[in-house]
């Protein structure tokens, strides 16, 4: 699609330079995401992706600071109008978040506050980004109730979260975010906790809103369709890094790195049939038992021979914005290729 | 609303009635009666049999139950035989100053307990935060008795900073502004026990839902959408920390009435609590039968606060 | 031929209201459903949240109270039967839920988990039952040292597992498993797939495979049907199900399920509109005046549509 081509020379909205973020564990700090490098561009939807733990919603709490403060550590740079958000303080923050970064939650019930009614909740963020006036942020909120597709804006402002369905409430969320027309939007699993046809309509309703008001979106995700769906560039996270990115077109045609790969061949599909599903050996590492050193995804390849892999690995960019982590793909194959042992019986 | 109301009024008839014959047959069922304690060996036996049957303590039980129903529904809830005295105005008099000590009490508890509990969950991890769970263990592990009487002691007697029984001194008049600090001069000691007492569960609840509060999603949101931590902890966090508090509200209020068994015999103070204990050392029946249906109703009243009250902060309970 | 027989299952639950505090209405949670389930085979069962599709897999198997229709097993009418200790058909038909976590007591041990369906249902000396629990961790890829562990000691697709082999400890004839793999990640919910097949082939099993996600239900399942407001909307082999879907909503659910390949988003995104649009255009024609599903119609030997008597007069 010509569209991935007019992205390249589209302004960078965000840029991050090696980030790490560390939180403390029984007086000791473990990275949960390390050697981040990413940026974003406008009209672009980023999709970061990976299994649970492998670090995709610290980065998205990372970038502007959402965690909780006094045990977690963010070193590097995260460059947004010439400021590093990394290092501002929790007021400076305050003018950015919501203002410029929009934020949506994955469960859109815990995300909204039960006791406030949904008017309030959207004029909130008005009242701290805006000069608008009581009258005006009333009017602004009916604006953007109708903007996300709710049907009788007038009712829902004065509604209270548990009176709607779930695809509703996803709605409003997206409706506190893009109140005061951010440049950038996050979005945390923004359909998980909805059925595919409400999904559906949510992704299409970003995309649109994308259209509009031409912001970056990253979205976190770990439902590769999803992806395949709505990103222009994808990053594979596993433990901790980017173990792959590209674009989303040259991710699923060429995928390079064994974990992209495997991930892949673990879908079921609706199109066509197959056997057997590939199964990944062995767990995520947890954050205290993150091997430090070496290939992280070299565990769970264990039939590959260890020199295939770097010492150090990172990211290389093995075709124009193609960046594939360590050496070791290009040896890659899957252990039932050289049919060789059985397969599921190592999978404890 | 109303309709809930109105049917939750009226179950509690039928709930009342059973209360009051489980109450009755109880009552029944104690050894002896009123004039067993006047019994000496020169009373005549036969002025006694007399005494029973004038009481109407001979007739069958359904008899005496009806009797007793007619009149409590009436508002005479009979004669106390110890203190010869119309139960109602008995009751009435006692009720008043539970009341008082209660009010004292459970304003001073909030006063001292939110705001703990608050700020213990808020700054969670710091020594403000350990002293007051170490203050809430300590209140919690102490029986009532034994802080009353450390006080009683300390500041009763040791140091005489404080009255150590009654409501107010004979030498004041009613209705004089002397009066009324001198009355609740009296409240300070009692209810100051009564308060640190109760705040254990208040402090380790409001502590508990702040910092669970913290953590959730919504929080999150309001973060993100730029709200200041203070403005996050006044209008996100207290209001929905307080709501289980507010389930307790009807069972507060209408526990101010029953009163403190302990904290009242402790420190001399004549309220419910000080009069239930009395009457059932003298077998008083009149009274207790009263008191004790008097307090079935109120906790069934508080249980009925407590839902609407409910279903006013929280949005999510509705009861139509 | 079918062992289970489920017929015209309905299961009601009253909305109380009003000053006595009457029954006004009632929740049509399943709502006349009908299935048959034979030996070896896997059977979907699809719908969105709130569709009932849980509440019919717990009516089966008697967790849920049924208020009209018949479940019978083997030639047995089992409706509303007590699931107690000597009942084959509590023996035969286990269930898999999908938080294996809240399903398995925290305080248990796995072997004191594994053991209670083989004491209930088998006579084992003790040195066998053990032996008969190592079986069931090899069959699930666990090993013995398991046996000691308790559940929180394992990974969400390891829970999964012990689910699995407390499910098949006696030999049962039929799982039904409730959205047994959606809380799980993808290369996890690949091994407990994976290892659901093999134990299929291995006993024989059937199927009740209730899920939301139609990638697993069409990877997994010989025959599906597609469930919204507590009745069937289409009922068919896989086959009929997604090359020849002829109701709105299975429809509308097929267009939904976002691919794998970003090269045909765009055509997708003008499907999907086409389908809301007829969906919306032609919603009366295929819901009654109700807004309640069809009764379903044969259309073909395995293919059952809802529709009304006038559209099949048509076909």
């Amino acid at each position: 699609m010509e569209r991935g081509n007019i992205l390249n020379t589209s302004k960078e909205l965000l840029k991050i330079e090696n980030l790490h973020t560390s939180f403390r564990i029984k007086d000791q700090y473990y990275a949960a995401i390390e050697d981040i490098n990413l940026t974003l561009r406008e009209n672009e939807v980023l999709a970061i992706v990976g299994e649970s733990g492998c670090g995709k919603s610290t980065l998205a709490t990372s970038i502007v600071g959402l965690h909780v403060a006094n045990n977690t550590k963010v070193d590097g740079q995260i460059l947004y109008n010439d400021q590093n958000l990394a290092t501002l303080k929790e007021d400076q923050l305050n003018k950015i978040r919501g203002n410029d970064i929009g934020f949506i939650f994955q469960d859109p019930l815990a995300a909204l506050n039960p006791l406030m009614r949904i008017g309030d909740q959207i004029t909130e963020t008005l009242k701290y980004h805006t000069k608008l006036s009581e009258q005006e942020r009333q009017k602004r909120v009916l604006e953007l109730l109708d903007q996300v597709g709710i049907s009788h804006p007038e009712r829902v402002a004065r509604q209270y979260p548990h009176q709607l369905s779930g695809g509703m409430r996803q709605r409003v969320v997206i409706a506190i975010a893009i109140a005061c027309k951010p440049k950038i939007m996050i979005a945390d699993e923004p359909t998980t906790a909805l059925d595919v046809t409400i999904q559906a309509q949510i992704l299409d309703l970003l995309n649109d809103l994308q259209e509009e008001t031409n912001s970056g979106i990253i979205l976190i995700t770990h439902d590769l369709g999803v992806v395949a769906e709505v990103a222009d560039r994808v990053a594979v996270m596993y433990a901790g890094q980017i173990i792959e990115l590209a674009s989303v077109e040259e991710l699923f045609s060429h995928p390079k790195h064994p974990y992209t790969r495997s991930l892949l061949n673990s879908i079921p599909q609706v199109d066509h049939d197959q056997d057997r599903l590939e199964v990944i050996h062995g767990m995520v590492p947890t954050l205290t038992k993150m091997p430090r050193t070496g290939c992280r995804f070299a565990p769970r390849i264990p039939w590959i021979d260890p020199s295939k892999h770097e010492d150090n690995p990172s990211l290389h960019e093995i075709s124009p914005e193609h960046f594939v982590r360590c050496t070791c793909w290009k040896d890659f194959h899957f252990e039932h290729e050289e049919g060789g042992l059985n397969h599921e019986l190592h999978t404890n | 609303m109303w309709k809930t109301i109105v049917r939750r009024i009226l179950i509690m008839i039928p709930q009342l009635i059973v209360l009051s014959l489980i109450i009755f047959w109880l009552a029944k069922l104690m050894p002896g009666d009123p004039l067993t304690g006047l019994v000496t060996p020169e009373t005549d036996p036969n002025r006694i049999e007399e005494l029973r049957e004038l009481a109407g303590w001979n007739d069958p039980w359904y008899v005496q139950y009806w009797n007793w129903v007619t009149n409590a529904l009436q508002g005479d809830f009979g004669t106390s035989y110890a203190f010869k005295d119309s139960v109602s105005s008995l009751i009435g008099e006692r009720a008043l100053n539970t009341l008082w000590l209660s009010l004292f009490s459970v304003i001073l508890l909030y006063l001292i307990a939110i705001p703990l509990g608050i700020y213990a969950g808020r700054y969670q991890g710091t020594w403000f935060d350990k002293g007051t769970v170490l203050y809430s263990f300590i209140t919690y592990a102490i029986p009532t008795f034994v802080l009353g009487l450390i006080f009683l002691f300390l500041f009763g007697y040791k140091l005489d900073w404080f009255p150590t029984s009654g409501t107010v001194d004979v030498k004041y008049d009613p209705g004089t502004w002397d009066y009324v600090w001198n009355k609740i001069y009296h409240l300070i000691l009692p209810g100051i026990t009564f308060a640190l007492l109760g705040t254990t569960t208040i402090i380790q609840y409001l502590r508990s839902e702040v910092i669970d509060a913290k953590t959730q999603d919504y929080v999150k949101t309001a973060r993100s959408k730029g709200v200041p931590m203070k403005v996050i902890y006044s209008k996100h966090i207290f209001r929905n920390s307080l709501l289980p508090i507010a389930a307790f509200i009807g069972f507060t209020i209408t526990g101010l009435l029953g009163g403190s068994i302990f904290i009242e015999t402790i420190f001399g103070y004549p309220g419910m609590g000080q009069l239930f204990i009395q009457s059932l050392g003298q077998r008083d029946y009149s009274v207790i039968t009263a008191l004790v249906l008097l307090f079935g109703f109120l906790s069934l009243l508080g249980s009925l606060i407590s839902d609407i009250v409910m279903s006013i902060v929280d949005p999510r309970i509705r009861i139509d | 031929m079918s062992f289970i027989q489920i017929k015209d299952l309905h299961v009601h639950y009253p909305i109380r209201g009003g000053f006595f505090n009457t029954v006004v209405d009632h929740v049509y949670a399943v709502d006349g459903v009908s299935m048959e389930f034979e030996k070896g085979k896997t059977y979907g069962l699809v719908g969105e949240s709130g569709s009932g599709k849980s509440t019919t897999g717990k009516a089966i198997i008697g967790l849920e109270k049924i208020t009209s229709g018949q479940v019978i097993y083997e030639g047995e009418d089992v409706t509303n039967k007590r699931r107690t200790r000597n009942s084959a058909f509590t023996r035969d038909i286990q269930m898999i839920f999908q938080d294996s976590t809240s399903a398995m007591n925290p305080r248990k041990r796995v072997q004191d988990v594994l053991a209670e369906p083989i004491r209930n249902f088998m006579n084992l000396s003790p040195t066998e039952e053990k032996r008969h629990m190592i079986e069931l961790l090899e069959i699930v890829g666990m090993s013995e040292e398991a046996l000691l562990k308790y559940p929180h000691e394992f990974s969400g697709g390891q829970k999964q597992r012990l689910g699995i082999a407390r499910a098949v400890a006696c030999k049962p004839k039929m799982i039904i498993a409730d959205e047994p793999v959606s809380a799980l990640d993808l290369s996890v919910q690949a091994q407990v797939l994976n290892f659901m097949k093999d134990i299929q082939t291995e006993y024989g099993l059937s199927y009740l495979f209730i899920s939301h996600d139609l990638g697993v239900v069409r990877h997994m399942c010989d025959h599906i049907s597609i469930m919204y407001k507590g009745r069937f909307v289409e009922q068919g082999t896989k086959e009929d199900i997604y090359k020849h879907s002829k109701h709105v909503y299975t429809n509308r659910l097929l267009s939904a399920i976002p691919t794998i390949e970003p090269e045909t988003r765009f055509e997708r995104k003008m499907e999907r509109r086409a389908v809301e649009q007829a969906y919306r255009e032609n919603a009366q024609k295929y819901y009654d005046a109700d807004g309640k599903v069809y009764p379903l119609q044969v259309i073909s030997a395995t293919h059952k549509v809802a529709m009304s008597a006038a559209e099949k007069e048509a076909q």
